[in-house]
């Protein structure tokens, strides 16, 4: 089951859990995995059918490019963090 | 390739001082940057800018400056083809409403350009003056006029029911931070305060140029001073409704970018002008118009709170930061948030991060974007907590520092860093323990962090018959990348630096590359380089196996030389081999490609001694030292340019650099007479110290260097300030009025 | 279109003469009608120094002078430090401290270097960075500039440079 951090300002529809687990192969099913147990989850991190793009997904520390298709392992540690890049 | 196995193997290039490779054109006045293209045929072109920071464009009559002898187009967001984002279409051409004064209206182009000038006088445009609203703190008010009438909050949260100008909030909560500062206001100290900083322009020399020219059968070239060639193509692309294939961008030399030249400010104003005239067009920025209409630095207000116990342990920290985002959303606040509390160990944290439009020029990256401003706030109240608890400074930075696998209020786990061997050279170092006497007189310190963006790079190495290779990057070079990446090629493949010839390409000749920036090139696209390189020895080994009819397995390259086994026959020099491709199968070309998905922290830490007029307010820098983690230095004598130079910008933020705004939003200083650059008497001697812990994911070791150093100086000078003359500064930047105001002396 | 003048001047060693329009700026003059890019503009209006050029060997902005106002006279640039014996002591000296990174400003600042080290043949640091406070640089914060003004006066000081340059 891969580890999910969620973002505080979703923690209202977690019942203010910091870190949950969801089972999945890919970034994608991990959210609609959250989503059955916390609905509304979907809603916060996807725009349509794709991450919201202000958001970057991390998992175990590297950003995906592949989104909601990014693979997923057994002990992975999935993060949500606003896109950024330098000047 | 692994850093730490290089870091124990003497290097042959990568660590030594070489003269860089565009020296010889820069000195004798040969080099071409944006504003010395000139093709046959070419008109120049001009931009109208509104006058007004905020109205509905009722009409645009262009009809008189048309009819201008020598005048051969106009161009208004009319001419734009519909797409998706009307956002970046409004941006480079208002279409219904102007957001800030400069914001470009229509453009003009002429046989010459005082024509171009004059013609643009003529252009009419009726608007509808609306209320502006220019401070950051008014704008997020619900009496504040709205930029973007159906714009709402956009946030983890959900969207917001009501429009409003903050584009977006971000929040990271991290343990209870209720607790934390219950847990110092018990037994420890707690100290609040409130900053304000100003809009800043990253102040490049050269101002923004492109020249566009179409071929008859639908292709653009724009020749552009730019970090991003692939940006601007893919800018171009999707404002013109183009195929990707059918525009190139070709990189000119860049007169200073820092950020601000990631983005496109007037290749589609060129390009449009040029496919309506069907000639060549240039457009060069003036300076006002480089201040007025690029993408200078938000202000920002922010607010500190950070609590810690009698014994120096912190024990919670929350802030809330609100970014200007100019007249379109988009400041880096999440940056800022990773940033400001990045290099402690916080047990109990909150951040709330504010993004909000005003009517100011959309605000864009520049150098370490958005750190400064919270460096000032945090490293300040650290001080002032290190104070009140009697702990030197230093030391209670120390006792707090982020380690390896320190968690910090974003979540994010710190690996791979080297905040402690800074803050340890800085305190080891002779400056910080010097005497400094004298009245007026204190030392500050301030520490922060900044990463290397990662990102996409492609690199083509071609082997020349001689031995010698050519090295193609799509990297612009700001500063001197095309000698270290050259640098790390020759280290490679074995050779001298002679050998190896290094070029930017234009976006036709190499693969994609992300922009030159976020700190990335010498490490992201260096990574690159080192993939092309062992790909051409993967290919010569193959040759040299063919010639020595052995499994290309057996073949090793070492040194500089291919052999196979112990035989002493087999060997061959790497230009011997280089002789015989054209026998064995042809050219070899190698090809790297890499996308960096991991962000590197490069720490800093400064050391500063002020000495503050007590009749003027003039602060004088008598000593400064700034210390950084950078990997390794592949080429010192660069890297330490890059220290040098950004502290010299982050000694102009804290003392000299501000936009000043009235209630209109009309800029007072956009020139720079009044918007004051540091000058050589304005620039201490900054000392340098270069320490390295490797950074694994590099070939050898390095770190991207270049923002770190502009962060610390605003915050180490404000803590200089403090001790000398015992007061607190706010605001930046802190110029010698607002310093003898807070002394009480004005 | 007002008419245009003739003017006559002697510009890097060479005789030349070349049409231009009353308020056109010899910065404007050099750059886009004698086709010398090297002297940049950054400001046009006397506040960075990267329009520095030198006027009968006296050094100006030349964004502040008038094209016409060079009849008769001299003017040096850039493309004129280096001769027939390579790059000027003062161009090698800034290679080989590394003076510069973006180089822009560069131009500016070599030939304002020369103003100096020609009436002042070993400035203190102080007297250095007082005369180079009129030329903006960006990129390098100063330090590795002064240091190759004072490798530059030491070269210029050694026997063999007396030939004037």
């Amino acid at each position: 089951m891969a580890v999910v951090w969620i973002p505080a300002l979703m923690r209202d529809l977690t019942g203010g859990q910091e870190q949950v687990s969801a089972p999945g192969k890919t970034v994608g099913e991990v959210i609609v995995a959250l989503d059955e147990a916390f609905p509304g989850i979907k809603g916060r991190l996807c725009v349509g059918e794709q991450i919201d793009p202000a958001l970057a997904v991390f998992v175990d520390g590297k950003i995906v490019r592949l989104g909601l298709l990014a693979s997923v392992g057994n002990d992975s540690e999935i993060r949500f963090l606003p896109a950024i890049a330098g000047g | 390739m692994s850093a730490k196995r290089h870091a124990t193997q003497p290097f042959h290039v990568v660590g030594t001082r070489p003269p860089r490779y565009d020296g010889a054109d820069k000195v004798t006045g040969r080099a071409l940057y944006g504003p010395d293209i000139s093709l046959p045929g070419l008109l120049h072109g001009k931009v109208l800018r509104s006058p007004h920071a905020h109205a509905r464009i009722l009409s645009i009559d262009t009809s008189r400056a048309e009819a201008l002898p020598g005048v051969y187009g106009v161009v208004t967001a009319q001419d734009l083809p519909e797409t998706e984002d009307q956002t970046a279409r409004d941006h480079v051409l208002a279409s219904d409403k102007a957001l800030y004064v400069g914001h470009s209206i229509a453009a003009v182009a002429a046989s010459t350009l005082h024509i171009a000038e004059q013609a643009a006088q003529i252009i009419e445009v009726e608007y509808e003056v609306l209320p502006a609203v220019v401070d950051v703190m008014e704008a997020i008010k619900d009496s504040a006029p709205l930029l973007h009438e159906t714009m709402k909050t956009r946030s983890l949260a959900g969207e917001s029911q009501t429009p409003s100008n903050i584009a977006s909030h971000l929040q990271h909560v991290k343990g209870d931070p209720a607790k934390g500062f219950a847990e110092a206001a018990d037994d420890g100290v707690i100290v609040e305060r409130e900053f304000r900083t100003a809009m800043a322009h990253q102040g490049y020399i050269e101002p923004h140029a492109a020249t566009a020219e179409w071929s008859t059968d639908g292709h653009l070239t724009v020749y552009t001073t730019t970090q991003g060639t692939f940006s601007i193509r893919g800018h171009l692309a999707e404002l013109l409704n183009l195929r990707l294939s059918q525009v190139r961008v070709v990189p000119t030399e860049v007169g200073g970018a820092f950020g601000g030249k990631n983005d496109g400010y007037i290749d589609v104003a060129t390009a449009l002008l040029a496919r309506k005239t069907g000639q060549p067009v240039k457009i060069v920025m003036t300076r006002a118009e480089v201040f007025l209409a690029t993408g200078p630095a938000p202000g920002a207000f922010i607010r500190v709170k950070m609590g810690a116990t009698h014994d120096g342990r912190i024990t919670a920290a929350q802030a809330e930061l609100y970014y200007e985002a100019g007249a379109y959303p988009g400041a880096f606040v999440g940056a800022a948030a990773n940033v400001i509390f990045g290099p402690y160990d916080i047990p109990h944290g909150q951040i709330d991060g504010y993004d909000v439009v005003v009517n100011k020029p959309k605000t864009a990256t520049y150098r370490a974007p958005c750190a400064p401003p919270v460096c000032f706030a945090a490293e300040q109240v650290i001080d002032e907590l290190a104070e009140k608890i009697g702990l030197d400074p230093l030391e209670f930075r120390i006792r707090n520092c982020a380690k390896e696998g320190t968690r910090q209020v974003n979540g994010s786990a710190h690996t791979d860093i080297g905040c402690y061997e800074v803050l340890k050279a800085a305190r080891g170092h002779p400056h910080y323990s010097a005497p400094l006497e004298g009245p007026h007189r204190g030392r500050g310190v301030a520490q922060t962090y900044w990463g290397n963006w990662g990102a996409q790079s492609s690199c083509t190495v071609s082997v020349n018959a001689d031995g010698t290779v050519s090295l193609i990057t799509g990297s612009v070079d700001l500063s001197g990348t095309r000698t270290s990446l050259a640098m790390q090629a020759a280290e490679v493949l074995g050779l001298t630096l002679e050998q190896v010839k290094p070029s930017v390409g234009d976006t036709d000749s190499v693969g994609y590359a992300d922009t030159s920036a976020g700190s990335r090139t010498t490490v992201a696209t260096g990574i690159a380089v080192a993939r092309a390189a062992q790909d051409v020895i993967a290919q010569m080994s193959a040759r040299a196996a063919l010639l020595w009819d052995v499994p290309a397995d057996t073949v090793a390259f070492h040194q500089g030389a291919f052999t196979a086994g112990q035989d002493a026959d087999k060997r061959f020099s790497f230009a011997e081999l280089a002789a015989r491709l054209s026998e064995t199968g042809g050219p070899v070309t190698g090809v790297g490609n890499v996308d960096v998905r991991e962000w590197g922290a490069s720490f800093g830490t400064h050391i500063v001694d002020v000495e503050v007029d007590p009749e003027t307010g003039q602060v004088t820098i008598l000593r400064y030292t700034a210390v950084q983690d950078v990997g390794k230095a592949i080429h010192p004598g660069h890297v330490e340019g890059q220290m040098v130079g950004g502290v010299v910008q982050g000694i102009g933020l804290a003392l000299y650099e501000g936009y000043v705004y009235d209630q209109e939003g009309q800029l007072l200083n956009p020139t720079l007479l009044d918007y004051k650059l540091p000058t050589a008497l304005d620039a201490p001697p900054v000392e340098t110290v270069i320490v390295e812990v490797p950074y694994p994911k590099h070939p050898f070791g390095a770190r991207g260097v270049g923002e770190t150093p502009i962060v610390p100086p605003p915050a180490a000078i404000a803590n200089a300030i403090y001790r000398a003359v015992g007061v607190r500064m706010d605001q930046i930047p802190m110029t010698p009025a607002r310093i003898l105001k807070k002394m009480g002396v004005i | 279109m007002t008419s245009k003048t003739v003017v006559s001047a002697t510009i890097n060693g060479e005789r030349v003469e070349f049409l231009c329009e009353p308020h056109q700026s010899l910065l404007e003059c050099l750059r886009d009608i004698l086709g010398l890019t090297g002297t940049k503009e950054g400001c046009n209006d006397g506040n960075c120094g990267a329009c520095s050029v030198l006027l009968d060997g006296r050094l100006v902005n030349s964004c502040l002078v008038l094209g016409v106002e060079v009849e008769g006279r001299t003017v040096t640039t850039v493309e004129g430090l280096a001769d027939w014996r390579g790059l000027h002591p003062i161009q090698q000296a800034f290679i080989e401290e590394d003076a510069l990174q973006c180089g822009f400003c560069t131009p500016g600042i070599l030939i304002a270097t020369k103003a100096l080290l020609d009436r002042e043949p070993d400035p203190s640091e102080e007297r250095i960075r007082t005369w180079l406070a009129g030329n903006l640089c960006r990129c390098t914060g100063y330090e590795v500039i002064v240091r190759a003004v004072r490798s530059a006066a030491a070269r210029l000081a050694q026997p063999g440079e007396e030939v004037a340059r």
